[in-house]
C-alpha cells in the first residue's frame, strides 16, 4: 500500500485530534465510569514503543483519549458480525460507536447474535444491541442514528449489493485536488464476512487500495437454476423450492396481493414447505425437508475480531494495518491466507476510467442488458440505461418502476441503431450496486 | 426452562445446517470443563454456549480485578472488589449462563493445581478440558492426567497480539469430515450390474430429439466409453490426448440440423466438460487404505470404538464383495436431463447403495457377535452414515505435550525448517516457550509494568538462550522479537481473545460432533500480520 498516502492521512489525523482535544478541555471530562486497570491490556500497545509499531507511532497517554472521547465509528449491520464488531469495538477503547441496521430481530438470531433475547424479538436489532452495549460497558455510547463524520467504518452485513453500496458511498467523498486525492477526505473501510466455515477480513482506503469492486470475481457466484429445469423439468428438492418461491408465489398471492415472501415469517414458510412438497412429490422427487426452504447458512464469530483488530490499529497507528485481504477456512484444521488485492485498471468504481462497451449495431438493447448483469466485473442487478438523444435525456430501460418498466420494455428488441443511438455515445447506468450513476462509452464494432 | 423441540429448532436453526440434528445431540450430551475465565476463556465458552452445550464448569481460583473487567464481556465492573471478594468463575458463570438458557453453567473456585493435587480424577467427568493462559507447569500437569484418562485437552492463550491453541487428544476418529470439492463416485469405469442395465436400456442413435437432448450426461460418457473401449481394447482414455479424443468422440453424437450445424445440447456440453473427472479410475485413497491397515482395525475386541468396528466391516466388504473398491456412495451431482431420466438414474445408484450398506451391515453383525455385543449396538443409520462417508474417513492424532516438551522427542526438525522464515510463525512460538521460561524463574510475565519493559528484554534473551540451548536448536531469535513480547508485558487484548475464542470453540465444536477435521496440532495467530499457521509439535 502506498505508505507516504497513508502517513499523509494520519498526520491530518493528528492535526484534528489536537483540535478537538483543545475542544474538550474547554468542554470538560466526560464520566465514564473509570476504574483502576481498566485499560491496562490496551495501553501496552499505545504508550509503549516497539519494533513492529506504524513508522508514524507515538507512544502517549493521548491516544487512549483520542480513542475513548474522539474517535467516531459507523458499524454496519447489527446481526451475527455486528454484535461481535459492536462487543470488540467497545472493549478495545472505542466509545463514540454508531450502528446501523434495518432488520428486526428474529427467534433464529438468537443462537448467536448475543446481543438479543426472546424478549427482544421483534425489536430493530440496532436499538437493541446499542442498549445492551451501553448498558454492559460503562461509558460507552453507543448510538443508532447517523452522524454526518466518522473516522473508520466496519461493516457487518451479509449481502455483497451492501456493500457495493458503501464501498460506492465512500468513493464518491474522496476530494481530489488538481487530480491528487486528498487524504483526510479518506474514510477507511473494514469489511468482513463469513459463511459456514469460510470467511474474510479486509481493509480498504477508497481511492489507494483495491476496493469492493476491484475484486468482485472473488465473490462466490449465487446458484441460480435454469428456468426449464425450475418449471418444467426439476430434478433436486431445491428446483422444486425454487418453483414455489419464484413462479407459484408471484401467481398464488397467498398472503395477500404485493405481500413478499419473507424469509423470516415461519408462516410464509410452511406455505412454501408444503407447496414444495406437493410439487416434488409430482414429479417423484424426495427429501424436501423445512430446513432446505429456508436458505442461509451461520456464521462464525472469528473474521469480526481480525476487522475489530484493524479498526485499532489504525485509530491508533499502534501498527502498520493489513494489506490487505485475509481469506480463511477451518473445515479442514484451520487455513488462512493473506495477500494484498490489486487495484483494478479500469474498476467500474474506483478507477475514475471510463467504462467500454463494444457493441454491433443491430445488437439489441437486451443483449447490453444482459452485458451489464452478466459480466464477472460488473454484476449489475437491475441497471437502469438511460442516454442524451437529440440534447434530451431518455430513459431507454429501468426495472425498478413497474410503469416505466412496462413502457420502456419494447426498447429492449430494439438495436441500439433503431434506438437511435450513435458511436461513442455516453451512456448513463444507474444500479442498486452503486451510488453513482456509471458511465459507459458506446462503441460500435462492424 | 426446558424449550420444546420445535423452538429449540428455530433458535438453533442455522447451525443444524452445518452440524445437522445428530451433531446438535452431541453437543447437548457434552460438558465442557473451562479452566480461567479470562477475556479468551469466556469468549471461547460465549461461542459454546449460544449454539447450546449442555454444560460448562469454570474452574478458576482468581478474583476479579479491574484490568479483567476491562477486556471481557462476561464480567461487570460491580463485581471488582465486593465485600465478599468475587470470584472471577463465579462472575463469568452468571454472564454466560443468561445467554443461552438450555445450557447449564456450573463454577469451581479452585486453581487447577490444588484439583491436580487433591482430586485429579475431578477431570474426567468432561468430555473436553480447555486450559487458558495457563503457566506452563499447570499445563504439562493437567496434560499428562488428560492424556491417560483419553480425554482432549485444548491448550489456548493470547499474548499480547499472538494467539496459540495446542490440540491434545490420542487418537480422534471423524466420519463426517466435509470435505470441500469431493471427487463423484460414479464408476463409470467399472459400471455395476444395474448400472450397465440402465446404460444398455438407452439408445442413443434411435432416440427423438427431445429425449436426446436430455439424456443425463453419465449415460452419454458411458455410451462413448463403450464405443472407446471396443476400438481400444478396453483401456480407459489415458493422457492427455486420449481424453481430447474421447471429447471429441462425443461431441460428434451431437444433433445436427438440417443444415448440418450441431444443435444446442448442453447435456452433450456437460457430458465433454465432465470427462477428465468422470474418467478417474475407481480407487481407494490412500489415507483410507491406512485408516483399514491401522492397529486398531485388526484387532476387534469388546473394547473397539463403533468407528473401527465399521471400518474392519467395510474392509471386508471390500475384500470380499466389493471387488476392491468401497460402497457405492449413492449420490449423483445435478445434470441437464428431464425429471424421470435424472431420477431413474440417481435411484440406480441410491439402490446400490442400500444394497452395499447391508452387506456392509452384515459384517458389522457378525464382528459385534465375535464380540459378544448385541448388534443393536450399532444402529443401521450409523452404518448409513459410515458407506456413504467411507472415501473421507480421517483420523487425527495428536502427540502428547510430554512428548512435545522432551528433549528426546522435541520434533527438532519441524522448528529449525520452518524457522528459515525468521519472520514467519514459528519465531512467536518460540518466544511464548521463553515467556514461560521466564515466568518460571522470575514468577511472574516480562514487561507487565512500563519500568519493567526495558530491563526485561536482557533477561528475556536470556531465556531465550537457554531454551535453544536445552533443546540444540540451531536457530536465530530475532531480537526485535524479544522486545516486542516484552512490551506485550503478557497483555490480552479483546479482539485478539475474540478472534482466538472463535477459532478455539470451532475446534472444540468438530472435537464433540466429531464432524470436520481438527487441526493438528499447534496452530499460531499474529494479528499483527493477519497470518496464521499450524504445526505439527
Amino acid at each position: 500500500m502506498n505508505l507516504l498516502l497513508f502517513s499523509l492521512f494520519r498526520e491530518k489525523k493528528r492535526r484534528r485530534v489536537v483540535e478537538l482535544t483543545e475542544k474538550m478541555v474547554v468542554d470538560g471530562g466526560r464520566d465514564g465510569g473509570e476504574w483502576d486497570g481498566r485499560w491496562n491490556h490496551i495501553n501496552m500497545f499505545l504508550e509503549r514503543p516497539g519494533p513492529f509499531t506504524h513508522p508514524d507511532f507515538e507512544p502517549s497517554t493521548e491516544s487512549l483519549q483520542f480513542l475513548l472521547d474522539t474517535c467516531k465509528i459507523l458499524v454496519i449491520g447489527a446481526g451475527g458480525l455486528g454484535c461481535e464488531l459492536l462487543k470488540d469495538l467497545a472493549l478495545s477503547g472505542f466509545r463514540h460507536i454508531h450502528v446501523v441496521d434495518m432488520d428486526t430481530i428474529d427467534v433464529s438470531n438468537l443462537n448467536r447474535q448475543f446481543l438479543f433475547r426472546l424478549k427482544d424479538v421483534g425489536r430493530p436489532k440496532a436499538d437493541i444491541a446499542a442498549d445492551f452495549i451501553n448498558g454492559r460497558i460503562p461509558g460507552c455510547n453507543v448510538l443508532c442514528l447517523p452522524h454526518p463524520e466518522f473516522h473508520i467504518i466496519v461493516c457487518g452485513l451479509d449481502s455483497i449489493i451492501a456493500r457495493r453500496w458503501m464501498n460506492g458511498m465512500l468513493l464518491s467523498l474522496l476530494v481530489y485536488e488538481d487530480g491528487v486525492l486528498d487524504p483526510s477526505s479518506i474514510i477507511p473501510l473494514i469489511d468482513g464476512g463469513t459463511e459456514g466455515f469460510k470467511g474474510n477480513a479486509r481493509v480498504i482506503f477508497p481511492g489507494m487500495t483495491a476496493c469492493i469492486d476491484c475484486t468482485l470475481e472473488l465473490y462466490p457466484p449465487q446458484i441460480n437454476f435454469p428456468m426449464c429445469t425450475i418449471a418444467s423439468m426439476p430434478r433436486l428438492p431445491e428446483h422444486c423450492v425454487e418453483y414455489v418461491r419464484m413462479l407459484l408465489w408471484p401467481k398464488e398471492k397467498p398472503f395477500g396481493d404485493g405481500v413478499g415472501l419473507d424469509a423470516d415469517d415461519p408462516e410464509h414458510i410452511q406455505w412454501v414447505y408444503q407447496k414444495s412438497q406437493e410439487r416434488a412429490a409430482e414429479f417423484s422427487i424426495t427429501g424436501i425437508t423445512y430446513r432446505l426452504t429456508q436458505g442461509e447458512n451461520t456464521h462464525s464469530a472469528i473474521l469480526n475480531s481480525a476487522c475489530a483488530t484493524e479498526v485499532f490499529k489504525i485509530a491508533s497507528s499502534a501498527y502498520i494495518p493489513l494489506n490487505n485481504y485475509m481469506v480463511f477456512n477451518d473445515v479442514d484444521g484451520l487455513y488462512t491466507y493473506t495477500f494484498e488485492a490489486e487495484r483494478k485498471e479500469n474498476c467500474s468504481a474506483c478507477s475514475q476510467v471510463p467504462q467500454d462497451l463494444y457493441f454491433s449495431p443491430s445488437a439489441k438493447l437486451q443483449e447490453v442488458l444482459d452485458y451489464l448483469t452478466e459480466n464477472a466485473s460488473l454484476q449489475m442487478k437491475s441497471p437502469a440505461i438511460t442516454a442524451t438523444l437529440e440534447g434530451k435525456n431518455k430513459t431507454l430501460y429501468l426495472q425498478t418502476v413497474a410503469s416505466i418498466e412496462q413502457r420502456t420494455r419494447p426498447n429492449l428488441s430494439k438495436s441500439l441503431k433503431e434506438l437511435g443511438l450513435l458511436d461513442g455515445q455516453e451512456l448513463a447506468v444507474a444500479d442498486v450496486t452503486t451510488p453513482q450513476t456509471v458511465l459507459f462509452k458506446l462503441s460500435f464494432t462492424s | 426452562m426446558a424449550a420444546t423441540k420445535a423452538s429449540k429448532d428455530q433458535k438453533y436453526d442455522r447451525q443444524l445446517r452445518l452440524w445437522g440434528d445428530h451433531g446438535q445431540e452431541e453437543l447437548e450430551n457434552a460438558h465442557v470443563c473451562l479452566i480461567n475465565s479470562t477475556a479468551s476463556g469466556t469468549e471461547i465458552l460465549k461461542n459454546l454456549v449460544l449454539p447450546g452445550i449442555g454444560a460448562f464448569t469454570i474452574v478458576d481460583g482468581h478474583k476479579v480485578s479491574g484490568e479483567d473487567v476491562g477486556n471481557n464481556f462476561f464480567l461487570s465492573n460491580n463485581s471488582i472488589g465486593r465485600v465478599s471478594d468475587y470470584n472471577r468463575a463465579q462472575a463469568a458463570t452468571e454472564l454466560l449462563q443468561e445467554l443461552n438458557t438450555d445450557v447449564s453453567g456450573n463454577f469451581v473456585e479452585e486453581s487447577p493445581d490444588k484439583l491436580l493435587d487433591n482430586d485429579p480424577e475431578f477431570f474426567h467427568r468432561f468430555t473436553l478440558v480447555i486450559g487458558v493462559q495457563l503457566p506452563e507447569s499447570t499445563c504439562l500437569r493437567l496434560g499428562s492426567v488428560l492424556w491417560n484418562a483419553n480425554i482432549p485437552f485444548l491448550v489456548c492463550r493470547t499474548y499480547g497480539l499472538v494467539g496459540y491453541m495446542r490440540l491434545v487428544v490420542q487418537e480422534h476418529t471423524v466420519i463426517e469430515s466435509h470435505p470441500d470439492n469431493a471427487l463423484e463416485d460414479l464408476r463409470l469405469d467399472q459400471p455395476f450390474a444395474e448400472l450397465k442395465n440402465q446404460i444398455q436400456s438407452y439408445d442413443l442413435e434411435g432416440m427423438g430429439k427431445k429425449d436426446h437432448s436430455h439424456t443425463p450426461w453419465i449415460i452419454i460418457v458411458a455410451k462413448y466409453l463403450d464405443k472407446w473401449f471396443s476400438e481400444h481394447n478396453c483401456q480407459l482414455p489415458k493422457n492427455y490426448k486420449e481424453k481430447e479424443a474421447f471429447k471429441q468422440l462425443i461431441r460428434q453424437g451431437i444433433l445436427k440440423n438440417e443444415k448440418g450445424t450441431p444443435e444446442d445440447e448442453e447435456n452433450f456440453e456437460e457430458a465433454i466438460k465432465n470427462v477428465n473427472t468422470a474418467l478417474n479410475p475407481t480407487k481407494i485413497s490412500s489415507g483410507v487404505d491406512d485408516i483399514f491397515n491401522g492397529e486398531q482395525c485388526n484387532d476387534i475386541t469388546s473394547q473397539t470404538p463403533a468407528f473401527w468396528v465399521m471400518t474392519r466391516a467395510v474392509r471386508e466388504f471390500v475384500q470380499n464383495n466389493g471387488g476392491g473398491n468401497l460402497p457405492v456412495r449413492g449420490s449423483i451431482p445435478d445434470m441437464i436431463a428431464d425429471s424421470e431420466k435424472f431420477i431413474n438414474l440417481q435411484n440406480i445408484y441410491r439402490e446400490k447403495a442400500m444394497q452395499d450398506a447391508s452387506v456392509v451391515s452384515k459384517h458389522v453383525e457378525s464382528l459385534l457377535q465375535s464380540v459378544g455385543k448385541p448388534s443393536a449396538s450399532i444402529s443401521e443409520q450409523d452404518i448409513k452414515l459410515f458407506c456413504k462417508n467411507a472415501a473421507f474417513l480421517r483420523v487425527v492424532r495428536c502427540r502428547s505435550l510430554a512428548e512435545e516438551y522432551s528433549v528426546e522427542t522435541v520434533n527438532k526438525d519441524e522448528i529449525t525448517c520452518c524457522m528459515d522464515s525468521a519472520d514467519g510463525e514459528m519465531v512467536l512460538y518460540l518466544m511464548l516457550r521463553s515467556v514461560d521460561r521466564f515466568y518460571q524463574q522470575h514468577s511472574r510475565y516480562p514487561g507487565v509494568y512500563n519500568y519493567q519493559v526495558e530491563e526485561d528484554i536482557s533477561k528475556l534473551k536470556l531465556c531465550v538462550n537457554s531454551l535453544l540451548q536445552e533443546y540444540s536448536l540451531n536457530v536465530n531469535v530475532k531480537d526485535d522479537y524479544i522486545h516486542e513480547f516484552c512490551r506485550y508485558g503478557a497483555s490480552e487484548p479483546h479482539t485478539v481473545a475474540s478472534f482466538l475464542g472463535g477459532c478455539a470453540a470451532q475446534e472444540a465444536i468438530k472435537i464433540i460432533t466429531r464432524q470436520f477435521v481438527p487441526f493438528n496440532n499447534t496452530f499460531i495467530y499474529n494479528a499483527m500480520s493477519q497470518t496464521t499457521a499450524t504445526f505439527q509439535l
